[in-house]
């Protein structure tokens, strides 16, 4: 997936990549095992105890890395600490289903519910998404939120988030629902890649626009609704 | 029902009127005190010392101006003018009077001082030549001590130019039976004693001493109560009338007998706070567990409805104000080593009672409020966290540590309890402990801890063992060889441990002169009155009454030592990519920056190349802070090279010493005083602050700094550690970040850390951190749903929050 308004371009491609931070031209990226990750993660259990905190893989997208995600994630596990994933499930489900008895809670994107739109925005088509979203949310297995990330121009009318609310509905067992304002966090890091930031004209929603949609979804699903994640 | 109310009280108007009215000019200097002290010297010569400070002090409170300021509702000021300071010539007669033309224009806490002052002190200066207690300290040091001082590579200035300080007295005692209480307690000591004694004529002064010293203080609260009743007569408006006549009522009854409510307990607690600092020039006279021993006065005029909660908050940011018209004029050494005006008035919150019951009281919540009302530095607000202390409570200091005030301070109890009983107190009185002046802890009214007796800059004897001993021609260290004869790491360290010793006994020698002659020329009776055992013993803290006795002398450069010790090894023993030769010659190029600019012209292009490469070398060898053993280890190690031999010495009171890893400020004046270190660090730069990593090493993020700096062994550093760090304000936004800040605080003390504060700097330190990012590398900032290392972000994302900030504030 290429969404326009990434703000982690560097994690788009499989290879460390060479980015220009603060004029100085770094590596960004590192090939790690498993046990390396461990290691660091398990540095700071005393704080997730406190703050109910744990492993979270994000993106890029984790399950385009489906068995070290699955070894990470087992190995969380096993030491006791919650685990957590970002992603927008755009993968076969044998792939999702692997990783299920190991995830406490799936932080999934849903962008768009007209697969058309998504696939101009986004570079691919949703079906595959929504059903992945139905069979995660049946399966129970794991505590599901939706994560809207609200792109002016692309997902910010109140039908296109009304559809998305109807659907978390529908499929049922979704704990919560984010609303993700659209920032421009990301843009120095497209020129440190030397490449181009594809939506420069687009400004960030204001926030009574976000309370509206939050609005929205509150009366379109009787699911939690939270502005940020 | 809660067993305390968390109501936020706000500030009355009046005292934001009376912190604008105390920030109008610069401080000045006064010579009263100076000048009425003199006078009754002159007139006492063949008495005893203990007497004739006593007679000096009741002469300065008879006589000394007393003013009323504008609406206040406490009263008791040292200087006419507001945040003005009195002189100490006892002390040291030198200096001011070396820096009187400079005081006013000096970049460290400047001071005013008119042409009259200057006069009448130079004249008072005169009596003082040959009987100042720093005259007989330095004749007490040995030569070699004395060179040491010389070639900064420790300092004793704090007490060698000044009072001690440095105490929390029996304030309970005082609010509980008032002077003339403790007169009689003094009479009853005095009858019991044996004519036959030895010492009872050195005891029978002391009692004569203490008595006069109590009488002085009950003459002075009396003159305010006339001009109370004076200017009330005077007075036109109805509402200041009465309240200055209640203050006449208040200044009648205390401190001379106990107090009977809430406003006349905060009256007293007044002038005990003050007028030990008339006493002497000590600073750090810390209020202590004043949310503890305030505490029945107010729980009983609340539940007799006598006071609201809202005028009860009133008179505590009365006081608060009050703390911060108290200012010192140091030296221009020690104004940078102490920079700020502060008077370290240290006061606790929370913690635990001498039986092991959580402390919390409705006082600890009007405490952090009154911090927040009068959002003035004084006083140093500190709390006690302990693993019973409420959520509450931690969320109420987190809320004032967001605002950027950077208070409270926060204290580990299961540290510190520990610690202290190692060090001889019983547990009810470790318990009971509360934090002197920067992050000295002790038990308050039995203790005369000398914390703060000196600062010992750890890097210096690391540049003795490059250079064998010698410093700018002199041999100041030990010849520990030539270092070229090193040939395992082992031997490099034994050498540095050797330096060390050495400098420590050398610091001792100073410490323990210092200490006797304050024992000789600067007795303090009045201040001994309110510390146990001095009524039963006979005797002033100065010559061993207290309970307790210690000598807390600080070290610090702990960061910049690992960091260093850690690049000779990798780099030298273990890569084998330079010699040490190799090394000095990179640290005496200053990196190839030069000592000067003069200096930086002549390097050879190869040795540029040579500080290049290594300098790169360092650059990339892991640092003290990010949460790697093999550097943090290296860091716990080293402080042991402090504070292991410090605990075996004695001091002349009859206790021990006991070291801390804490700088004040100091760590930028020593700092500029030391050449380039092997950890990457430029000549004449800070060096590290307390145990905290050096500036901008830890750049792991926040958790990673807190996990290495708890690797380090507080408990023995039982005289304090010093641990900063910095936040954005938006890392503390919202309930996660609250409870992310909450937990790491916990976390740093189920580690065992002793200590922690925190700078949530504004926007203007963004800027700067802008233009400067090498100095801001660990400053943290929330960035959206997360946090993260400003310095790292993207300039755009920079200025998004800066903008962010500026809405914020």
């Amino acid at each position: 997936m290429r969404c326009k308004w990434c703000s982690n371009p560097e994690s788009q491609k499989f290879e460390t990549e060479e980015m220009v931070v603060n004029n100085q031209t770094r590596v960004v990226g590192k090939d790690m095992t498993v046990e390396e990750v461990m290691e660091i993660v398990d540095k700071d259990r005393a704080y997730y105890r406190r703050t109910k905190g744990g492993l979270t893989l994000s993106g890029g997208e984790c399950l385009n890395q489906p068995e070290f995600s699955q070894a990470l994630l087992m190995a969380s596990k096993q030491s006791m600490i919650t685990t957590a994933i970002e992603s927008m499930a755009a993968v076969k489900y044998d792939i999702i289903e692997a990783i299920l008895p190991y995830l406490d809670q799936f932080l999934m994107d849903i962008k768009h519910i007209n697969s058309e739109k998504h696939k101009l925005y986004t570079g691919v088509a949703n079906e595959l998404i929504l059903e992945n979203a139905r069979k995660v949310a049946q399966s129970n297995m794991t505590e599901l939120s939706i994560r809207i990330p609200v792109i002016p121009g692309f997902n910010d009318h109140p039908d296109e988030i009304k559809d998305i609310a109807c659907f978390a509905k529908d499929i049922g067992n979704v704990s919560c629902i984010h609303l993700l304002p659209y920032h421009r966090l990301g843009q120095d890091k497209y020129e440190g890649l030397g490449r181009k930031y594809p939506m420069t004209d687009i400004l960030p929603p204001s926030s009574e626009k976000i309370k509206g949609l939050k609005a929205v979804v509150e009366s379109n699903c009787d699911i939690e609704c939270k502005i940020g994640g | 029902m809660k067993k305390y109310n968390t109501t936020v009280e706000p500030k009355s108007e009046r005292i934001t009127r009376l912190v604008d009215r105390m920030f109008k000019d610069m401080p000045e200097v006064e010579s009263y005190r100076a000048v009425l002290l003199t006078e009754s010297y002159k007139q006492t010569e063949d008495e005893l010392a203990v007497l004739r400070r006593a007679k000096a002090f009741a002469h300065v409170l008879e006589n000394i101006p007393v003013v009323i300021r504008e609406e206040e509702l406490i009263v008791g000021s040292n200087s006419t003018k507001p945040r003005g300071c009195q002189t100490y010539p006892e002390y040291s007669n030198k200096w001011l009077e070396a820096e009187f033309d400079t005081l006013a224009t000096r970049s460290a806490d400047p001071f005013y001082i008119s042409e009259e002052s200057k006069k009448a002190l130079s004249e008072a200066h005169k009596y003082w030549d040959g009987k100042t207690v720093s005259e007989l300290a330095l004749s007490l040091m040995t030569p070699e001590t004395i060179l040491s001082i010389d070639h900064n590579i420790f300092t004793v200035g704090n007490y060698l130019y000044g009072g001690v300080g440095h105490v929390t007295v029996n304030y309970g005692e005082v609010l509980a039976i008032g002077y003339n209480g403790i007169i009689q307690k003094t009479k009853d000591a005095m009858a019991k004693c044996d004519i036959s004694e030895k010492d009872y004529p050195e005891k029978c002064a002391f009692y004569d001493a203490v008595i006069t010293s109590c009488e002085g203080v009950i003459t002075y609260a009396n003159r305010h109560a006339k001009l109370a009743r004076e200017e009330a007569e005077r007075c036109q408006d109805e509402t200041r009338k009465q309240e200055l006549l209640q203050i006449a009522k208040n200044c009648e009854n205390v401190p001379a007998n106990g107090a009977t409510n809430f406003y006349e307990a905060c009256q007293s607690f007044w002038f005990v706070q003050q007028l030990i600092q008339i006493e002497s020039s000590g600073h750090s006279i810390s209020p202590g567990r004043f949310d503890q021993y305030m505490y029945p006065y107010y729980e009983k005029d609340i539940k007799e409805g006598k006071i609201t909660r809202a005028f009860a908050q009133e008179l505590i940011d009365s006081l608060w104000v009050k703390l911060n018209d108290l200012t010192k004029c140091r030296d221009l050494g020690g104004a940078e080593g102490f920079a700020g005006y502060g008077a370290f008035q240290n006061l606790i919150v929370g913690g635990q009672t001498p039986d092991g019951v959580d402390a919390t009281n409705d006082l600890s919540f009007m405490c952090i409020q009154a911090s927040h009302n009068v959002f003035l530095p004084q006083p140093s607000l500190s709390m006690r966290v302990w693993n019973g202390t409420p959520d509450d409570l931690m969320v109420a200091a987190s809320g004032l540590t967001k605002t950027g005030i950077g208070l409270p301070a926060f204290y580990n109890d299961e540290v510190i309890i520990p610690a202290l009983m190692s060090r001889g107190l019983t547990l009810q009185d470790a318990r009971d402990y509360n934090i002197i002046g920067c992050v000295e802890p002790q038990k308050g009214g039995k203790t005369e801890g000398w914390h703060d007796s000196a600062f010992f800059n750890m890097c210096r004897p690391l540049e003795l063992v490059f250079s064998n001993g010698m410093d700018n021609g002199v041999l100041v260290g030990k010849q520990t060889g030539d270092m070229n004869n090193f040939k395992t790491f082992d031997e490099f360290y034994t050498a540095y441990k050797t330096q060390m010793d050495y400098q420590i006994s050398l610091m001792i020698n100073s410490n323990n002169a210092v200490d006797k002659a304050h024992s000789i020329r600067g007795l303090n009776p009045f201040q001994s009155c309110m510390i146990e055992d001095c009524i039963g013993r006979g005797k002033t803290v100065q010559e061993g009454g207290a309970v307790y006795n210690f000598t807390g002398p600080q070290g610090f450069g702990v960061a910049n030592m690992a960091d260093s010790l850690y690049t000779v090894k990798e780099l030298v023993f273990e890569q084998n990519k330079i010699t040490l030769e190799q090394l000095k010659k990179v640290l005496e190029l200053n990196y190839g920056y030069g000592v000067n600019e003069e200096a930086a012209k002549n390097i050879s292009p190869e040795d540029k190349q040579l500080c290049e490469n290594v300098k790169k070398w360092i650059d990339e060898l892991p640092k003290f802070g990010n949460d790697l053993d093999e550097v943090d280890l290296l860091a716990r190690d080293v402080a042991y090279v402090f504070t292991k031999p410090v605990e075996k010495y004695k001091n002349p009171r009859g206790g021990t010493f006991q070291a801390g890893l804490y700088p004040v400020s100091a760590n930028v004046p020593l700092g500029g005083q030391t050449g380039a270190t092997p950890d990457g660090r430029l000549a004449f730069t800070p060096v590290a602050d307390g145990v905290s990593p050096s500036a901008g090493k830890d750049v792991a993020g926040p958790t990673a700094a807190v996990n290495s700096v708890s690797k380090m062994d507080h408990f023995i550093a039982s005289n304090g550690t010093l641990f900063n760090q910095k936040f954005h304000p938006t890392a503390l936004d919202g309930q996660s970040g609250i409870e992310n800040f909450i937990s790491l605080i916990r976390v740093f003390f189920e580690r065992k850390g002793s200590h922690i504060q925190f700078n949530v700097v504004d926007r203007d330190t963004l800027r700067e951190a802008q233009e400067h990012p090498d100095k801001y590398k660990q400053l943290v900032v929330r960035v959206a749903g997360y946090s993260a290392i400003f310095v790292t972000l993207s300039k755009s994302l920079q200025e998004d929050i800066i903008n962010r900030t500026e809405l914020t504030f």
